[in-house]
């Protein structure tokens, strides 16, 4: 504590010498601060926009070779399964899945009008659980009934965006959509229901996060054959028992899905199979066989759209460039270090006869030396101190001008103290030392 | 006895040739004795203290301070045993710049570990001992020269040391502040404590019980204080 204070009352004594010497330490820590607060805000704000507000749901898709596999034009694949109601069960019993729902999906469908305005969203063939698991909830209307899937009826449900673009005027509900020339009538609205709606703050956001601007229309599953072709591949939404969850769920699903649906040409799969060989086969080659099959560009695999997935990899984009600044940043604080030292040095050059006179006294080495490691320790971490709180206002001031999101965290703050305590102590020890030794003859001597 | 040198030699290197500064030196200090050691600059006087002060140790020869033989101590232990026997009083005071009077009197406390409300308490008292006991907050330079060599006084005195060693303690003042530099000795020699002063001056010198004289790294006169060492 003495130490602490005598160090205080140097660093006073010499205010720009000390705000000098710091301004190394002040700028370092500051850049990392600045940097270390722009790359956690941005990694924040790219997992909420992918992954929303907790919905937690990974998408698991047919892919052909690299490509989600696309029906509009093309007709089904000989080799691609059409996916059981077991299934259902089957796959809900992985790892890490809380439900799945089966759903066909067309963007840009052609032939859906509304008199003569057609419509240019998204239709979805979707199976009595969709709605639940990707959290829909009836706005106005009904739901589907299990007597619509029962009586394979024509109703559709409509989005709040699908409602704008076909019926901005009307009442929706009781109205009819046609689709491949056959009416359907609009039973109800629905609406998202995690309420999240993506931060855009740039064009490249816009591009990122936009999709289905057009609205959704949804029909029963056992409709989808009626206006396009049977056994159509179903996507599967699969809903992770926690967002960290997603990654394995997805992989699961979409593991299980190619293992069991997918007749590969090197080992046609016996049409006849019990479930219970299915369950096994999809157990087994998980590990390591699948990873290849996935990979490959020529067949089918089910793949999942993993959003967490992308996150990171965005985010380990963008870490990766300011990874770079963050070296930039520590070389500039080795330089602040080298910059202490030689201030250290000189104040033991300074201060010989006082190092000298404390020796006579009866200073033992140990206590010189620890005298001028916490006068440098204490120099550095104020430098530390003041350059969080630039780096702060600089993170903040970046974020108001650039509209880049900032957060600041905690841990970032911790660490460049404590690393600048340490840079302290470190560039402070061979100062420290040379003072400690020197022979207090000398030391009085020299005046 | 508080102190004996027995024989002592002291060489420093100018390169890599041995330099002697003091040869065969012997001297035994009793308790209470006020001493003056006198000799021309260069004649290794400055040395002589250093070794007496534990600042230093000799080359060759034995030096028991207080019984203990000083030559085979390390740093750390110099350093202590210069802390509890021994009061340092230099010609320029050294006292610390930024520090007022009464902590400046109680470094030697700080090092020997005493807690800072008695450091305190002790210092002020020391203070007042040289007279100085308005004047404890001062900072140096707001004393003059013999306000400052007290505050000296009073630091070298505040441990209760065995001995206390003075360099040319008269050296940077004035006459008057310098005789009543020399009372201060005085009141302590007649308390008891034992002094030794290194000095140019005769007149100082006078003020002593006994005075040695030293030229070329030897002792010259003070046969007293040599006899045992040459009989032994």
């Amino acid at each position: 504590m003495e130490n602490i204070r005598l160090a205080c009352q140097g660093i006073w004594g010499h205010k720009m010498r000390s705000f000098l010497t710091m301004l190394g330490i002040i700028i370092g820590i500051a850049s990392i601060i600045t940097i270390v607060s722009t790359i956690q805000g941005t990694n924040e704000q790219i997992k909420e926009n992918l992954i929303g507000a907790g919905s937690n749901v990974v998408t698991v898709q047919l892919y052909d070779g690299e490509w989600p596999a696309d029906f509009s034009y093309n007709p089904v694949p000989p080799q691609v399964r059409p996916i059981d109601d077991i299934m259902h069960q089957v796959l809900e019993s992985l790892d890490g899945v809380d439900q799945v729902a089966f759903y066909t999906q067309r963007s840009w469908p052609d032939g859906v009008y509304v008199g003569s305005t057609s419509f240019s969203g998204t239709l979805y063939g979707i199976d009595d659980a969709f709605l639940n698991v990707e959290s829909y909830r009836v706005l106005y209307g009904r739901c589907f009934q299990q007597s619509d899937y029962d009586n394979f009826r024509r109703v559709i449900l409509l989005d709040k965006k699908a409602v704008n673009t076909l019926f901005p005027t009307t009442y929706p509900v009781g109205q009819v959509v046609e689709i491949k020339g056959e009416p359907f009538t609009v039973v109800g609205v629905v609406e998202q229901n995690n309420g999240f709606k993506p931060k855009i703050s740039s064009m490249n956001d816009y591009q990122l996060y936009a999709d289905t601007s057009s609205g959704a229309i949804f029909l029963p599953s056992v409709m989808w054959a009626s206006v396009y072709q049977f056994d159509e591949p179903q996507n599967v939404a699969v809903k992770a028992t926690s967002t960290d969850d997603m990654t394995l769920a997805g992989q699961n699903v979409a593991d299980a899905l190619t293992a069991s649906q997918i007749i590969s040409t090197g080992q046609p799969m016996a049409s006849d199979d019990g479930m219970g060989m299915d369950d096994s086969n999809m157990a087994v080659p998980e590990g390591d066989t699948v990873g290849e099959e996935v990979t490959a560009p020529e067949g089918y695999s089910y793949q999942s759209e993993d959003l967490l997935k992308q996150a990171q990899q965005l985010q380990e984009m963008s870490s990766a460039t300011n990874q770079q600044l963050i070296w930039v940043a520590c070389i500039s604080l080795l330089v602040g270090g080298i910059g202490v030292m030689n201030i250290m040095l000189v104040s033991v050059t300074e201060r010989t006869s006082e190092i000298g006179l404390k020796k006579a006294l009866g200073a033992k080495k140990r206590r010189i030396r620890r005298q001028f490691l916490t006068e440098a320790a204490v120099l550095t971490s104020l430098g530390g101190i003041v350059g969080v709180l630039l780096g702060i206002g600089l993170a903040q001031l970046i974020s108001k001008t650039n509209g880049i999101p900032v957060a600041i965290s905690i841990p970032a703050i911790l660490v460049s103290v404590v690393f600048s305590i340490l840079i302290g102590l470190l560039f402070g020890l061979l100062p420290a030392v040379k003072a400690a030794n020197l022979n207090p003859i000398d030391a009085l001597r020299r005046d | 006895m508080i102190l004996e040198l027995k024989h002592v030699y002291k060489d420093y290197l100018r390169g890599k040739e041995p330099v002697p500064v003091l040869q065969d030196i012997c001297l035994s200090v009793e308790e209470g004795e006020y001493l003056a050691i006198m000799g021309p600059s260069g004649s290794g006087k400055t040395t002589l203290m250093n070794l007496i002060g534990c600042l230093d140790v000799p080359t060759s020869g034995e030096y028991l301070l207080d019984g203990k033989a000083v030559g085979e101590l390390n740093d750390n232990a110099l350093a202590e045993l210069r802390n509890h026997y021994i009061g340092f009083v230099f010609q320029n005071f050294y006292l610390l710049p930024k520090m007022s009077a009464v902590d400046n009197v109680a470094l030697p406390l700080l090092y020997a570990g005493v807690s800072q409300k008695e450091r305190r308490e002790r210092a002020i008292a020391a203070l007042e001992a040289v007279g100085l006991g308005e004047r404890i907050n001062f900072l140096p330079n707001q004393l003059s020269g013999g306000q400052c060599q007290r505050v000296a006084i009073a630091r070298a005195m505040v441990g209760n040391p065995k001995l206390l060693l003075a360099d040319e303690p008269t050296g940077a003042l004035d006459t008057a502040s310098g005789n009543q530099i020399m009372e201060i000795f005085q009141q302590l020699s007649d308390q008891g404590m034992t002094i030794i002063m290194i000095t140019h001056e005769p007149s100082i010198a006078a003020c002593a019980g006994q005075t040695l004289h030293i030229l070329d790294g030897q002792l010259l006169t003070g046969a007293e204080n040599q006899e045992d060492c040459h009989e032994a």
